[in-house]
């Protein structure tokens, strides 16, 4: 259709086609978005093309910046988000985000019933949940570990690049049971070098809506393969860039775009943040090419047969507003 | 397969409507480049919803002077905002300010160099409100949200000059005063978003309400009707004006000193609840 009214092509076009679209981060950089960016992000690139020609750049939501960057513009955006985040999940995903984080944890099953422990002291899990700053999931975590299979021993690291995310979590678990027995800790760090954490040490490293903020995500894949013990599990709940079906795909698309930046005016008096948001979601590589890239950094996927037999190796949530990929590092 | 292309005449005649009510070609999906920084251009649907939503969450919360500004950007169009646009192209100075494009920002109006001049004069008084009620000129958040540039800027001027308006009618920055000002610039400006935030009368107290609708409305429309406007007042060059003389040659009259008949009220409500206490106690 391109070929015939390239106008209308682009008015009807919902996002750029498939094959143009790499998930190496240097390449998006240097493909002319299809949906027009903020202002702040055109003044953004001329000063950047400028000062950063040597520099690596990658992009921040439709912008380009620098590499080093991107990590103090997404913590500008985080700790702007930071007091009123959860409030806005829920008037962005109006509450299913809750519905999510649920099924994600649940399907994790975290915890080892006493039954199926081994024989001798219960261990617990070790849990890594990066990115996890408020500490929703870490939370569902413990809760289903401690409640559902009666293990008090599993305990949850939550580990997050940005200092006001984690004061929001060490708010929410200032009175829970498991500050005081020890089974949540707070780590600042950034996911592509949590050099603090040994290897082969984390029974389940989980990352809910955080890796598409990540600038080197490559680089978070290996870290996450480091750090998990053999037989350990990776999982990552995240936003998709396109949903399976296209109608429901166009009005999400104009949800996401008029709506999620308005809310985020009125609500949190931030519009550019949630902008950000919105277009970073976009530029997030599809089920497949990220499947390909958990792949890539060692892990198995579970749902793949050994035969060559594709089948779906990620799970899509709302008719694929959210997926949740899954990992399993070797024996 | 060919595109679908609408009628010529049709398309035409919509092309012909003045700008603000012009279809829009743009989608959320591809919107189009902004016409100065920090421009966001919005569909229809969108400026409703903002308005619709920043006049409940003001209402809710009158400190979020951010939603209160995107009321004034959403609201302002198609007829008010070119209006006073035009008043300012009738009028001399009016169309310096369009051709200088001043802005007030804390680095331009030095706070410093204002309180030493004469009291009496506009800067004097300007800083002294600033003082009192512990504002500065930097508060206020820019316009993103009118596509039109020189109507932008006649938005942000109307914005940046609020502070002004306080200074020489002497009302506080507190909810009685501030609808006090509103009123008085609905007046004179005929903004929708002045009328829209007098509303907040609801979150009065009785006794101030009662004032409100026997003093300061009444003082405030028929000023604002009577006075020259206020948008065409280049305030950098009035800075060493007696207010006096500025107020007379605009038409205003001063209004009563809101902070003294409250200071009047509460002296006198302390002076009865230790009579009260004093008899209980005798």
């Amino acid at each position: 259709m391109s070929t015939f009214a390239p106008q209308a092509a682009k008015r009807l076009r919902l996002s750029l086609p498939a094959t143009t679209r790499q998930w190496t981060c240097r390449a998006c950089a240097q493909q002319r978005a299809a949906f027009s960016s903020t202002s702040r992000s055109s003044e953004q690139q001329t000063t950047d093309r400028k000062s950063t020609r040597d520099e690596g750049t990658t992009h921040f939501g439709f912008s380009t910046v620098a590499e080093s960057a991107k990590a103090s513009r997404v913590g500008a955006v985080f700790s702007s988000v930071a007091s009123s985040y959860d409030t806005m999940n829920d008037l962005m995903s109006l509450g299913i985000h809750r519905l999510w984080k649920d099924h994600f944890v649940r399907s994790l099953n975290p915890g080892i019933r006493p039954a199926f422990a081994p024989s001798g002291e219960p261990r617990g899990q070790k849990i890594l949940d990066v990115a996890g700053g408020t500490g929703d999931i870490a939370l569902r975590h413990l809760d289903h570990a401690t409640n559902i299979n009666r293990d008090s021993h599993t305990s949850v690291i939550i580990s997050d690049i940005n200092p006001d995310m984690l004061a929001e979590g060490q708010k929410r678990f200032k009175q829970s049971p498991y500050n005081r027995d020890g089974r949540v800790s707070f780590l600042e760090a950034n996911a592509e070098d949590i050099h603090t954490i040994e290897s082969n040490s984390i029974d389940l490293y989980t990352v809910a809506f955080g890796i598409r903020n990540f600038t080197h995500k490559d680089k978070a894949l290996r870290e996450a393969f480091r750090v998990l013990k053999p037989g350990g599990v990776f999982a990552c709940l995240e936003f998709t860039p396109n949903l399976s079906n296209p109608v429901l795909n166009a009005i999400y698309k104009r949800w996401s775009f008029a709506a999620i930046p308005l809310i985020g005016q009125i609500v949190a008096a931030d519009r550019d943040s949630y902008q950000y948001l919105v277009e970073s979601i976009e530029r997030f590589p599809t089920q497949r090419e990220f499947m390909g890239m958990i792949k890539e950094a060692g892990f198995l996927i579970p749902g793949e047969r050994g035969d060559g037999q594709e089948h779906v190796g990620w799970e899509d949530l709302s008719a694929g507003i959210a997926a949740i990929h899954k990992g399993v590092k070797p024996a | 397969m060919r595109a679908v292309m609408p009628p010529p005449v049709l398309f035409r005649r919509l092309l012909a409507l003045p700008t603000p009510l012009r279809v829009r070609t743009f989608s959320v999906l591809n919107r189009p480049q902004p016409n100065y920084p920090g421009h966001v251009p919005l569909t229809y649907i969108e400026k409703a919803a903002l308005a619709v939503g920043s006049a409940f969450g003001s209402l809710r919360d009158p400190y979020r002077h951010d939603l209160i500004a995107s009321l004034g950007e959403a609201t302002a169009n198609p007829y008010f905002l070119p209006r006073l646009h035009r008043a300012m192209l009738s009028d001399p100075t009016g169309r310096r300010i369009l051709r200088d494009k001043p802005r007030i920002t804390s680095q331009s109006m030095r706070l410093e160099e204002l309180r030493k001049m004469d009291d009496g004069t506009v800067g004097r008084a300007y800083a002294a409100w600033l003082d009192r009620e512990g504002v500065t000129p930097d508060t206020r958040d820019a316009v993103k949200y009118i596509d039109d540039p020189e109507e932008a800027y006649v938005m942000q001027r109307y914005r940046e000059t609020h502070d002004f308006t306080h200074a020489i009618t002497g009302l506080p920055v507190i909810i009685e005063g501030e609808l006090a000002v509103k009123a008085f610039e609905f007046a004179n400006t005929l903004l929708p978003m002045t009328a829209l935030s007098l509303v907040a009368v609801v979150r009065l107290k009785p006794v101030e309400r009662k004032r409100f609708w026997d003093i300061y409305l009444p003082w405030a429309l028929r000023n604002g009707l009577k006075a020259e406007e206020l948008i065409n007042v280049y305030w950098e060059e009035e800075l060493e004006t007696n207010v006096d003389v500025l107020r007379a040659r605009l038409g205003i009259e001063a209004p009563p000193d809101l902070r003294e008949i409250r200071k009047v009220e509460r002296d006198k409500r302390k002076a009865e609840k230790a009579a009260v206490e004093s008899l209980r106690n005798a």
